[in-house]
């Protein structure tokens, strides 16, 4: 009882504050994320969840239907219904229940292998408008962007101009993580050593949640970051003002960044070391200095020679 | 890390005695052992325990005891379940909730581990355990010593998972246990360790008992029963057993590689040395992906049982079931990657395993369009079996269709890993799984017990478990649309808390649910004579195991029965044939009781707990032991016993006497007072 009062006296607490005022620290978007589109690549997921979902309907429905009127009807006290208990087999029922399941699965099938395709992550995004590149690190717990193009970098910050097709590459510093902004498409995973393709359009300017959605410790749930989707202008603007910090991003400065930290709040830094993201994935390659002399360690020149010589 | 040669890693800064929640559970816990030991201590009711329960080899004794572990590891990860809701229900802005990260993220990992391997797993192997032997008419199972082993390291796995309560920790690397997170590097304490121990041994407990089911059913049917005459529920646990004898050596497998990295710093899965943990990812779900047919495929046996025994009819299409319950187990093997969508794999391999994953829906609808048509023009009993069968069939269909939404790529790009999910594989497992053993417990607690199941808790307990459901998961569905990940255990969104606060009082309708089960079973205890099944038929049912005495006698059938039909026992009912055997008799033959299960699974878990802390003495010690055990048991020929016609005639006499107590106390009152 002692903890129960405080417990109740809390949720009815957090149910005021929340019908009271919206938290919008913190909080971007739209409140239906994934039926809400702000780019094609999402808008065309979301016709893709509605249009599986209404070809599914053709079975469900019937199926609760039948269950709730057979349930009723053949109910032991209505001895009017029709009693057959050794009907068992029927091929007409028979072939429809096989084929019209079957049928089913064949047009989403076909619907699985064109959509696959076409929104296949790693596919360019065709536009008129210059691709941008983008390049993700996801560490514990926040997220690195590099504009290797720009030679800008930040961290929680991702801002991306409007109607531009936006190509990320993704790698992890860390554990395994799935970099996700529900408003502009579909997730995928950021594997250590490893790199994934990911291609996003925005068409409408806006500030969306950006997150990592899959779990990767106790920092998890403060690894979400605002995507901010300028014009051209607003998005020259940013660059130029990112240009003018004082820090810039080097290994050493990487090197503290992969100290854990979580609700990491937005870092910018003016200059790049090139090829920074590529050596990230090569630190997982044995390209490392720690991971070349730990595998020293385990192969000694002394000891490579007497396996030479056979000892 | 520090190690001791005696306590390995173990110090007492081990014990989280800080934290009020787990000390309470643990205290708790233990008050009530202590009352148990004593209460049973004054009943002198060891003897009797350690005789006929422990030691029994004896698969209806057994199946009882997995059903009763079982249920108690249900407790166990619903309150994990109930404390999950709950922060999250509270976990909003400034609210913090009262978990810290650390440990929400290890109940979040021990409900998974717990319901799936330890709920989930013992529930339907005790009810096959219980039923199989008796649907064939056999007398045991091929192996019952073997039976007694899987059981005895399954609770030594299960109690493994309870011991990180209260001695170091759980994993914190969700039930999947994916690496990287779950190498050293990243989980340097115990438990990860706690997970992977406690899934391989109790893996190798499923894995001989799919051994010997397989072995059970293939070689041990009543003369006359063809594998097309075998009952529907016997033949989706034959499937069953086949998958889990080829999916579950790949999880050994993929635990040894992990245990490897852990232990001895090999690197099948790490970051870096060339380890690969999308490896991992494909070798996990390619156990665990037929994992959940292995869970889901029995119960889809006792919904074709129960639906049509209270339709009182025949099940429909029976050769169809047949044939889908086969599809469904191959296919299971082909859709592994459906859970990982999101690695990049490139749009072909998305799409092979897209559409292979939408084909299982086929032989699916095709069984729920059959319990459909089994239903139809039949007379319909609304028992709570009945009722679950119903609740499942609706709740299922819901299930099925978010399913094939996560099999589109396209779609699972978008709803993968967010609460959308969690609601989908609940809605597949509470129903599919799930109601499929309640249904299974209210349908046979009669042949286990000699009485069945008051009937009006056991509405209620259903009525609030679908309600429950529907309140607990609808709204993580539209949490999913929302943007919602699982496993947060702070989140700044206002707007998801109304819903998490509504799954949260589903979640308590679940309890009232579980309470009503549990007033179930006292009522039902309490009004034992007057639920007394003094028939062996109290359903009017189809198979064998209802045409002997309840509960049957121990060596079940006093003659083997002989098969003429698939409803082998409507078919004696139908033609006057007698079930009953009558005199003479011959020479049954018995295996005996042993004691050596029961030290075989107290060693298991010392070389778990060995492992875990890195006591070598106590593993060495405890391999040792095992290693005697068996020699023991190998070179001991005094393993079985006759049972004389003479004995077979009075336990007969004494079975079917037994059934008809009630009936007889109520002739020998009658008489008293003429």
């Amino acid at each position: 009882m002692r903890k129960l009062i405080p417990w109740m006296m809390g949720l009815v607490v957090n149910l005021l504050y929340t019908s009271a005022f919206a938290d919008q620290g913190g909080f971007w978007g739209s409140n239906w994320a994934v039926l809400d589109p702000k780019g094609p690549v999402a808008a065309a997921e979301k016709h893709l969840i509605l249009t599986a979902f209404g070809l599914m309907l053709i079975v469900v429905i019937p199926v609760i239907v039948m269950t709730i009127v057979f349930a009723w009807h053949y109910r032991a006290d209505n001895k009017a219904a029709k009693y057959d208990p050794k009907w068992d087999n029927s091929h007409t029922i028979e072939w429809i229940v096989w084929s019209v399941p079957a049928v089913i699965i064949l047009v989403l099938g076909t619907i699985v292998w064109q959509t696959s395709h076409e929104l296949s992550p790693e596919k360019p995004i065709a536009s008129t408008n210059k691709t941008l590149e983008v390049e993700v690190v996801s560490m514990d717990w926040k997220w690195l962007f590099i504009y290797p193009e720009q030679g800008v970098a930040s961290v929680n910050d991702l801002v991306i101009p409007a109607n531009t097709p936006v190509h990320f590459k993704i790698t992890s510093d860390s554990v395994m993580n799935s970099f996700f902004i529900p408003q502009l498409g579909g997730q995928i995973y950021a594997m250590a050593g490893m790199q994934t393709n990911l291609n996003l359009f925005a068409n409408e300017t806006g500030v969306y949640r950006g997150m990592d959605a899959m779990f990767n410790g106790e920092g998890f749930s403060g690894m979400s970051f605002p995507v901010t989707v300028a014009t051209n202008d607003q998005f020259n603007n940013w660059i130029n003002q990112v240009h003018a910090e004082k820090t810039d991003l080097n290994v050493t400065q990487l090197r503290s960044l992969e100290v854990p930290s979580d609700h990491v709040k937005p870092i910018h830094f003016a200059t790049v070391t090139p090829y920074l993201f590529e050596s990230v994935i090569m630190k997982y390659m044995g390209n490392d200095a720690s991971t070349l002399k730990a595998m020293a360690s385990y192969c000694s020149p002394n000891r490579l020679v007497n396996l030479a010589q056979g000892h | 890390m520090t190690t001791s040669a005696l306590f390995g890693r173990l110090t007492l800064d081990a014990i989280p005695y800080q934290n009020p929640i787990i000390m309470g559970t643990v205290g708790t816990v233990t008050i009530l052992g202590v009352l148990l030991v004593a209460w049973l201590t004054y009943q002198r009711r060891w003897a009797y325990l350690w005789n006929e329960w422990f030691t029994s080899v004896d698969h209806k004794r057994i199946g009882v005891m997995y059903i009763i572990f079982s249920v108690i590891m249900m407790l166990r990860g619903f309150a994990d379940a109930i404390m999950m809701r709950t922060h999250q229900a509270l976990a909003q802005g400034m609210g913090q909730g009262y978990l810290p990260p650390e440990h929400y993220d290890q109940i979040f990992s021990a409900h998974g581990t717990i319901m799936i391997i330890f709920v989930a797993m013992p529930f339907f192997i005790g009810l096959m355990n219980f039923v199989v032997p008796l649907q064939i008419g056999a007398r045991d199972v091929a192996y019952p010593f073997l039976n007694s082993v899987s059981f005895w390291l399954t609770v030594a796995s299960g109690l493994l998972v309870m011991v990180s309560l209260a001695v170091g920790d759980f994993s914190q690397a969700g039930w999947s246990g994916y690496p990287p997170y779950s190498e050293l590097k990243f989980s340097p304490s115990t438990g990860v360790d706690y997970w992977m121990w406690s899934l391989q041994l109790g893996g190798i407990g499923t894995l001989v008992t799919g051994i010997n089911f397989f072995v059970t059913i293939l070689r041990m049917r009543a003369p006359g029963m063809s594998l097309m005459k075998m009952p529907i529920f016997t033949w989706t646990i034959f499937v069953t057993t086949v998958l889990i004898m080829f999916s579950f050596p790949v999880l050994t497998v993929t635990l040894a590689l992990l245990a490897m990295d852990r232990y001895l710093d090999m690197h099948f899965f790490t970051n870096d040395f060339g380890g690969n943990q999308m490896m991992f990812a494909n070798l996990f779900w390619i156990w665990g992906h037929p994992e959940v047919y292995i869970v889901v495929l029995p119960a889809f046996g006792i919904f074709s049982e129960v639906v049509s025994t209270f339709s009182k009819k025949r099940l429909f299409g029976y050769a169809s079931m047949v044939y889908a319950t086969i599809a469904i187990a191959i296919l299971s093997f082909v859709v592994w990657l459906h859970h990982f969508f999101t690695m990049g794999s490139g749009a072909n391999v998305n799409a092979f395993f897209g559409i292979a994953t939408m084909i299982i829906a086929v032989p699916t609808g095709v069984k729920v369009f059959n319990w459909l048509f089994t239903m139809y023009r039949g007379r319909i009993e609304f028992t709570t079996a009945m009722m679950w069968s119903i609740g499942f069939i609706i709740t299922f269909a819901v299930g099925g269709m978010t399913g094939v939404l996560l099999a589109v790529p396209g779609a699972d790009f978008m709803l993968h890993n967010s609460e959308f999910l969690v609601a989908h594989f609940h809605n597949m497992l509470i129903p599919g799984a799930l109601f499929g053993y309640f249904a299974g417990y209210n349908f046979w607690f009669p042949k286990m017990f000699g009485f069945r199941l008051d009937e009006k808790w056991g509405k209620r307990s259903f009525w609030s478990w679908l309600v429950g459901f529907y309140l607990a998961f609808m709204p993580l569905y539209a949490l999913g649309f929302m943007g919602m990940p699982r496993r947060m255990s702070h989140y700044d969104n206002p707007y998801w808390q109304p819903y998490l606060i509504v799954a949260l009082l589903g979640t308590f309708l679940i309890a009232f649910g579980i309470f009503s089960q549990i007033m179930q079973l006292a009522v039902s205890i309490r009004q034992r004579h007057a639920l007394r099944d003094r028939t062996g038929d109290i359903w009017g049912s189809h198979s064998l195991e209802w045409s002997i005495p309840s509960p049957p006698a121990f060596y079940n059938f006093a003659k083997t029965p002989v098969v003429e039909d698939l409803y082998a026992f409507t078919y004696m009912k139908e033609n006057g044939i007698n079930p009953r055997a009558t005199a003479p008799f011959a020479p049954i033959h018995m295996p005996r009781n042993s004691s050596i299960g029961v030290f075989l699974g107290l060693f298991t878990f010392t070389l778990g707990f060995g492992l875990v802390w890195h006591m070598w003495w106590l593993v060495v010690g405890s391999l040792f032991a095992i290693l005697s055990l068996l020699v023991m048991r190998s070179t001991d020929d005094n393993v079985d016993y006759e049972l004389s016609p003479q004995q077979v005639a009075v336990y007969e006499a004494e079975a079917y006497q037994s059934a008809n107590q009630a009936s007889g106390q109520h002739a020998a009152d009658l008489a008293t007072q003429g």
